[in-house]
Order: structure tokens, then C-alpha cells, then sequence
């Protein structure tokens, strides 16, 4: 069986919560956000009949988030890889949608992680005391380990991790939902307080609170309701290794295999994309990503983020809500990237919007760079 | 076999012990019930020789009175990786390639295997 490519299609989309809002639960963040979604669609609570939700503190999401929209969903997922999960969960809601399982997934994600705890709370992960006994900081550590290899191999400067959080940050600039639009600029982030080297504060996500969901249906669908479709071409994942310890290199990630088989599945190739979101959780993961999906050579990210060339007005837009670092990072990122290549392929994205965006890529990564997941959306033009 | 109750306790014995596959020669680490990948069952427990080379490095930056410290990624002879700190030297002073000898010691009460520069 073959990815059902242009099959289905992201019918609705909404976030919720961006940035700081205390005294909401999770999983009221989660409903905000999924009752958005539904209505921008069109559609209503009632005609949802596959779930696909991710509350990283609730191993039973898959039946809370159901109980608490009213919904009796025919079909549940809830894949735990972090923060790729969403990318994976549109690439079984197409399969499953294709197949008649189901007629209609809700994608949702929520977290209020930093108004509930005020920072980072922890994931659950079983205990690995091969990693524990020596007290990473982490994930920043894992990633600066990363980072640090990267540079030691291809000649990647701090200057262009730097140039990463800068390009965010303007793209935020352009971006009124964005929760961090101060000025910055390469000074300030290789001033930034040192977290574990070569990554500081600054080469590092947010922490916020926030909430994003998704909709999709069959194409044929999809045509009759709200918004213009945006049609998944594909989407794939793989997984190496949880543990930092464990990659074999650490500057070649799994996107450069969950990437190949996106692209074959749909039918483009990385210079056909218009428009990526890409899983910045540290500015490392920019230039990594870049790399593994195709758009400029392995080892040479660095050069092609320096003199802004991921920024607004440079030769490629990356991460044009701001990204993780600039825009929202409430524990897992990846629906937030899915929910942005909608907006741009609607046209929907105000003065961030990238002119003609036919292609959007989407990028989940989760754990320590440990799973990655691709999901290539496209406009009725590319099916 | 046991195999993390096994290393844990060899190392609390000041032991740092890695299994090998009796069959193919194949060194596993973390410890595991079979070599990953393949499968094979046959694993004993031998003496680490120690030798290993940074394969990457941080420093985890603290506020005072908080002392940085070293995470590195080491390289073993025996061609196995394992995450560990190098110790003994400004945590800064760390390169990738530089060869390091591993020790059983302790980090917060805790007995570990870390390294220190091997000195020719």
C-alpha cells in the first residue's frame, strides 16, 4: 500500500494560549484550541470521529481528551515520541482516513507547562542511569553535544547558531501571536547566559504554555468545507535511539530518512519546497535539519543560515512564525510547525506570509534529535 | 544475567565491566539482555580497558556556588560509546579526539565511570 498523497487534507487549524496563560489546565488549553480548529473547519464536536491527542502529563489522553470534547471517536492515537508525535499522527490519520476507519481526526496537542510549574516539567521518561549519573543538563546538553561535534567537524561558528535565533526572532517580529518580538541580535546571544556549551540561553526554546490543533478529512471532503485545503502529500518517520549516548553520529539525524521518504511520497524534492517549519528546539537543530531535508549540503547549515539567510528577505523562509524560539515552545513543538504550513499555504499569514506558497514542509522532532518526522503539505495546484 | 542490576554492581565493587558477545567478539554497551541488532544472547561480563576518546563535550554551566562540570560522549577501544564527564581539569579544556582513561569514582555519592586526560 502506497501513502494515500493528496488523499486527505488539514481542513482546520487553530492554536491557543500562545505564551503565558495561567490558570487554564492542559487540557483545557487543548479543547480552546481543538474547538477552534473544528469551527474553522466548519464542522462540529459531533462530527469528529478519530482522535489523535497528545497531554504530555497524561498517559490516558487518548481517552481524557475524547471524554472531555464529547466525543466517542472510532479511531484513537496517541504515538508518545515527543514532540515529533504530530507529524506521525497526520500520516496515520491519512492512512486511516483513506481506508474509512474513520471520516474525520482531530490532531490536538496542550500543555501549560510553564504557568502550571514555571518551567521545564519532566517527561516521564524511564530512568537511564547510564545518562543520569553524570547529570546532563538536559535536553540542552544533549543537543550541545551535538552542536559541539558539528562544529568541530564542519566549522560551524556560535556566530551561526546565533544567526538561527536571530532569524526566528524577526520572523516573530512579523508575527503579532509570536510570544517574544524584542530585538535581537547575534551580540545578544553570544553575550547570553552559557546553559552547556557552545548553546546559551538564547540558543535555546522558549518555555511556554500553549495549545494547537488540526483537522482532517478525505480530499473529496475537504473541497466543500470553510478553508482551502491544504493537502498532505506526505509524511513519514524514523527513529534511531532515544538516548544522546546512543546516536551513532551525531551530526546526521533521522530526518534524513524520514525526509527521503516524505519527499518520495510526494513527489518533490527539497528545492521545490516554498516554505519549512522546522523543530528549533536549540539553534543546533536549525542547521541539522536543514541539512538532512535536502536544502543545502551536510555540514554547510551553518553557512547557509549566516547573513540572514533564513530571515525574512533571505534565500529560504524557515520557522516564519518564529518558531520555537521565539514563537512557542510548550513542551512539544510539532504541531505548531503543521498549524503554520497551513497558514501559509491559506495565505492566511498576514505580514509573515511567504508570496506564492504552494509546498510547506513540516517538521516534528522528538526526544535528544532521538525520532524525526516529515509531513509535506501542498495547495490544490500540486495534487 | 541481570544486566544493569550486574554493572551497577560491579561498579559500586569499583569495577567498570562491559559484556561481550561469547560468539561474534561484540562489545555492548549500555548493558543489555542481547546485542542490539542481531539479537545474540551470549553475553559475558569482561574488564573494560578504559581507553577511550572524546567523541564530544559541554560543560553544564551552574550559578555559583555551583561548580561547572564536564558531559562528554567517550569513545572506547572496544568500540562502544557511553556518555561520562572528564574530570581533573577545567571542564572548558575538554577537545573532541583527546584521549582519555576511564576511573571508577564517585559523582554525588554515586559511584561512576569518568575519565581523566591520558598523560604520555
Amino acid at each position: 500500500m502506497s501513502f494515500p498523497r493528496g488523499k486527505t487534507a488539514v481542513v482546520g487549524a487553530a492554536t491557543f494560549g500562545i505564551g503565558a496563560a495561567p490558570g487554564y489546565t492542559a487540557a483545557e488549553l487543548l479543547a480552546k484550541a481543538s474547538l477552534a480548529a473544528i469551527a474553522d473547519a466548519g464542522l462540529t464536536p459531533a462530527d469528529i470521529d478519530g482522535v489523535f491527542a497528545m497531554l504530555p502529563q497524561d498517559p490516558f489522553c487518548a481517552l481524557s481528551v475524547p471524554e472531555y470534547l464529547g466525543i466517542r471517536p472510532r479511531v484513537v492515537e496517541s504515538t508518545r515520541t515527543g514532540g515529533s508525535a504530530f507529524q506521525i499522527h497526520a500520516m496515520w490519520a491519512a492512512m486511516a482516513l483513506d481506508a474509512g476507519l474513520c471520516d474525520a481526526v482531530l490532531i490536538a496537542y496542550g500543555s501549560n507547562q510553564r504557568s502550571a510549574s514555571g518551567g521545564l516539567v519532566s517527561s516521564g521518561a524511564a530512568p537511564f542511569p547510564y545518562e543520569q549519573a553524570y547529570k546532563p543538563r538536559n535536553p540542552p546538553s544533549s543537543y550541545a553535544l551535538a552542536a559541539a561535534l558539528h562544529m568541530h567537524e564542519y566549522g560551524t561558528t556560535r556566530e551561526h547558531l546565533a544567526e538561527v535565533a536571530v532569524a526566528a526572532r524577526k520572523w516573530a517580529q512579523l508575527n503579532p501571536d509570536a510570544f517574544v518580538r524584542d530585538p535581537l541580535t547575534i551580540e545578544d546571544v553570544l553575550a547570553a547566559r552559557m546553559v552547556s556549551d557552545p548553546l546559551t540561553v538564547r540558543d535555546c526554546c522558549l518555555v511556554t504554555d500553549g495549545a494547537a490543533a488540526v483537522v482532517m478529512t478525505r480530499a473529496d471532503r475537504a473541497r466543500d468545507l470553510a478553508q482551502s485545503p491544504a493537502y498532505l502529500l506526505g509524511a513519514a518517520s524514523a527513529t534511531w535511539f532515544k538516548n544522546i549516548s546512543e546516536a551513532s553520529d551525531l551530526t546526521v539525524t533521522a530526518a534524513s530518512e524520514a525526509g527521503a521518504r516524505a519527499y518520495a511520497q510526494a513527489g518533490v524534492k527539497p528545492a521545490d519546497i516554498d516554505v519549512a517549519e522546522l523543530y528549533d528546539a536549540f539553534t543546533i537543530n536549525t542547521i541539522l535539519f536543514l541539512e538532512d531535508l535536502g536544502f543545502c549540503p551536510k555540514g554547510e547549515g551553518g553557512r547557509f543560515v549566516a547573513n540572514g539567510g533564513i530571515a525574512p528577505g533571505g534565500r529560504f523562509p524557515v520557522n516564519t512564525n518564529g518558531g520555537g524560539l521565539s514563537c512557542v515552545h510548550p513542551g512539544m513543538y510539532g504541531l505548531f510547525t503543521m498549524v503554520e504550513a497551513v497558514t501559509q499555504l491559506r495565505g492566511n499569514a498576514g505580514a509573515r506570509q511567504v508570496q506564492g506558497a504552494k509546498l510547506a514542509l513540516a517538521h516534528g522532532n522528538g526526544g535528544t534529535l532521538s525520532s524525526q518526522s516529515v509531513a509535506i503539505f501542498g495547495t490544490e495546484e500540486t495534487l | 544475567m541481570h544486566p544493569e542490576q550486574e554493572y551497577l554492581a560491579f561498579l559500586a565493587e569499583g569495577r567498570f565491566m562491559l559484556q561481550r558477545s561469547k560468539g561474534s567478539g561484540t562489545y555492548v554497551f549500555h548493558p543489555r539482555v542481547a546485542v542490539p541488532g542481531t539479537g545474540e544472547q551470549d553475553l559475558e561480563w569482561v574488564e573494560a580497558s578504559g581507553r577511550g576518546v572524546v567523541y564530544s563535550t559541554t560543560v553544564v554551566r551552574n550559578k555559583p556556588p555551583l561548580e561547572n562540570y564536564n558531559v562528554a560522549l567517550i569513545d572506547l577501544a572496544e568500540g562502544v560509546r557511553m556518555m561520562s564527564r572528564v574530570v581533573d581539569m577545567d571542564p572548558t579544556q575538554v577537545w573532541i579526539g583527546m584521549k582519555v582513561i576511564a576511573n571508577v569514582s564517585e559523582i554525588e555519592g554515586i559511584p561512576a565511570v569518568v575519565f581523566t586526560e591520558e598523560r604520555t
